[in-house]
């Protein structure tokens, strides 16, 4: 289906890095070349509270919210965050939750949420290139090093849960 | 050559946020001051324009920020004051009358406002104060529509020599979407003060001739909006007509893709013959607005034959599936929103004393707005009112003047460093003006920094937004000022036990009392250690003898 936009929710809580992981993809679709829309809403959430942000490409995007049921993947860093978020996927759509990535994997706990991005580019068509463009941007050039990692630890973990889907993850 | 070192610090085309395209319109349209008061979901605006290399400054609050836009644009220069909706209430009255003034320059309002109250006491609707003031007022409905309005803004500002709001909603100001940016506009002349008395000094017999220039002026645009390029229609089946803005606009064209749609991005004065036209041309002609049903109620009064929406609507944001089910006349239940984790005070925070004390000592807390208003959730529940900034005062004291004696003495005002500085002020002075017979105490929690909104500077910092020394304001030197008898600073931190026993004598006492407990935020401790000692750095250097030619002008 090329025409139909693909559809991420990213879900945790305050300070966990939820809207840098969203910024990310966000970042990797645009330089992809797609029409992109992210929103969140942040301001009193980041107090700890539950925190989401969705993203959304393709090539024309229209509302930056996805709509309930529609998620095409649903990537959660908080093991609490999971049941109340579940809904937002439709029913073929893939979650990502926190276990995903073994934690002894990270060399950097705080890395979980680009590491969960290196499992969702398995199921994406965007090019490395993008991917490593839109992490170099996003992070500070002494964290570059270790969540390229993370994130290559992400992938590794995501072929494991599901050879099949990997294949095709990159043409 | 200014113009174009600052234009290749962003891309052409980018990714951005709301927010950012209007800090990156500003600056490609030669704004020579941004000013404000940070307050969700309007904050990153001016930030993002001072990165960008623009000169922007935080205000004390809204008022003092569109008086000294005012001020600007009336020495014709061009200008952009930003806040969210509830502080254009705090600068409603300056806005009213700059209505009538008009301004010279250019002058941009931009009021974010917050359906669904995501970080907000409320959820007014702002589309009103275009109505009531009458100033126009442009809505963008994406990251290239907040830049592309903000230009038009500042065009039909200067064209019609009126203030213009902007208004954007959380969704608009916090979502990325792509941007792609036009040439730089020619810079504003060099301001110059031209004496125009009866235009500006609103006295009866000059502001009575200014409210008929300003209908006029109105009725003029009113003019101009029927055919707007900002308004745009998208025709397709006549079966059903939508009409709508903003945000609405991306879902309706996602519910009802089928639908034909006039979009406005001027929502006052609206183009009423327009969507006369539009109405008469479908079937079915349904408003979709968030919020209050602006715009189908000026069509009903312009006997347009329309439909507005349920009225359970009217509260929270719209989404995709609202819409949908406006559309379909579905009243039926909606489905509970998801259960979130609600925020709290850092696990560090050093509230967390204080709000121990208060709850155990079963204080009545007028409270205030900031990180410092979750002291009302669990475990303490230390908070009793909450409802405007700088209200804590004014709320304990009128406790205090009615309740019971064994009641009154048990009311504390709460109020955080940058909130005193907004509002709190003036309420510090009828603290003094009027005092109850039990006394007060005013609780000032200074964190260093206006924690809630991201950690931006303010007077009491004694740092400019970019963290560069300024003059500082005391609040503790405020509080004596004004006459208050009891003036403590202390550290609920290292010392709780002793913030706990001043504040039982404070409360027993008849005295006025003001105790500022001064503890930095976690989250911004380091970076303010970072900011003095560069700060203190440069004080340093500057006071040096100059290597490079000798002499020395340390004071």
């Amino acid at each position: 289906m090329p025409h139909r936009v693909t559809n991420v929710v990213f879900a945790g809580l305050g300070g966990q890095g939820v809207i840098k992981a969203s910024d990310v993809l966000a970042d990797a679709a645009f330089r992809a070349g797609h029409d992109v829309k992210k929103a969140e809403i942040h301001g009193m959430s980041q107090r700890g509270g539950s925190v989401t942000s969705d993203v959304r490409f393709g090539p024309s995007v229209h509302s930056p919210m996805i709509p309930d049921g529609h998620a095409d993947f649903l990537v959660v860093l908080a093991p609490t965050q999971v049941e109340n978020n579940v809904h937002q996927l439709r029913k073929e759509g893939v979650l990502f939750p926190p276990d995903l990535v073994p934690e002894e994997s990270l060399r950097n706990k705080r890395s979980l949420n680009v590491a969960l991005l290196g499992a969702l580019s398995t199921h994406l068509s965007i090019a490395e290139e993008h991917w490593q463009a839109a992490i170099a941007s996003a992070l500070p050039e002494r964290l570059l090093q270790v969540n390229l990692e993370a994130f290559e630890a992400g992938r590794a973990a995501e072929r494991a849960r599901s050879p099949g889907k990997a294949r095709h993850a990159h043409p | 050559m200014e113009t174009e070192a600052k234009q290749s610090k962003a891309p052409v085309r980018g990714l951005w946020s709301g927010d950012e395209a209007v800090a990156l319109a500003a600056l490609d349209g030669g704004i020579a001051l941004g000013t404000g008061y940070p307050g969700t979901p309007s904050t990153e605006i001016l930030e993002a324009f001072s990165e960008l290399g623009g000169r922007a400054q935080w205000a004390p609050n809204e008022k003092v920020a569109l008086e000294v836009g005012l001020g600007a644009a009336f020495a014709g220069a061009r200008v952009l004051v930003t806040m969210k909706h509830v502080g254009v209430n705090v600068a409603a009255d300056p806005l009213f009358t700059a209505a009538y003034t008009g301004v010279d320059g250019a002058l941009v309002l931009v009021s974010a406002d917050d359906p669904g109250m995501a970080s907000s006491q409320n959820e007014q609707d702002n589309r009103r104060y275009a109505v009531a003031a009458g100033v126009p007022m442009l809505e963008p409905a994406s990251s290239q529509e907040a830049y592309d309005f903000t230009l038009s803004a500042f065009e039909l500002s200067a064209r019609w020599k009126i203030p213009v709001i902007l208004r954007m909603t959380t969704r608009v100001c916090h979502s990325k979407s792509v941007v792609v940016r036009r040439a730089p506009v020619a810079p504003a002349p060099p301001p110059h003060f031209i004496r125009d008395i009866r235009g500006r000094v609103m006295v009866p017999a000059f502001a009575r001739p200014a409210h008929l220039k300003l209908r006029k002026k109105l009725a003029d645009i009113q003019a101009w909006s029927e055919t707007a390029p900002l308004n745009v229609v998208h025709p397709a089946s006549p079966a059903l007509g939508i009409v709508t803005s903003g945000i609405s606009f991306q879902h309706v064209r996602e519910a009802a893709p089928e639908a034909s749609v006039m979009k406005l991005g001027v929502v006052y004065p609206l183009p009423i013959e327009a969507l006369r036209r539009f109405a008469a041309g479908v079937e079915r002609c349904v408003v979709i607005e968030e919020g209050d049903p602006v715009i189908a109620d000026a069509m009903l009064a312009a006997g347009i034959p329309v439909e507005g929406k349920p009225e359970m609507f009217r509260f929270g944001e719209l989404s995709v599936a609202r819409v949908g089910r406006i559309l379909a006349r579905d009243e039926s239940p909606e489905p509970p929103a998801a259960k979130a984790k609600p925020p709290e005070l850092c696990d560090a925070c050093p509230y967390h004393p204080v709000y121990g004390a208060l709850q155990r000592m079963g204080c009545i807390v007028a409270g205030d707005i900031g990180c410092y208003t979750l002291g009302v959730m669990e475990p303490y529940q230390a908070m009793d009112t909450c409802v405007a900034m700088g209200a804590s005062v004014g709320v304990g004291l009128g406790l205090r003047h009615v309740l019971p004696e064994e009641q009154a003495r048990k009311v504390v005002s709460v109020i955080g460093d940058s909130t005193f500085i907004h509002s709190g002020l003036n309420g510090l002075v009828e603290m003094v003006y009027n005092p109850p017979a039990t006394g007060h105490v005013l609780l000032v929690l200074d964190n260093g920094t206006t924690a809630m909104t991201g950690q931006q500077e303010h007077p009491g910092t004694g740092r400019t937004m970019s963290h560069d020394a300024t003059g500082h304001v005391s609040i503790e030197g405020m509080a004596r000022a004004a006459g208050v008898k009891n003036v403590d600073v202390v550290d609920p931190v290292k010392d709780p036990r002793g913030f706990e026993e001043l504040l039982t004598r404070r409360l027993a006492s008849n005295d006025l009392s003001v105790i500022v407990s001064r503890r930095p935020c976690i989250l911004a401790a380091a970076d303010i250690r970072h900011f003095e000692k560069a700060n203190a750095e440069k004080a340093a250097a500057s006071a040096s003898p100059c290597a490079a030619c000798g002499s020395d002008d340390a004071p």
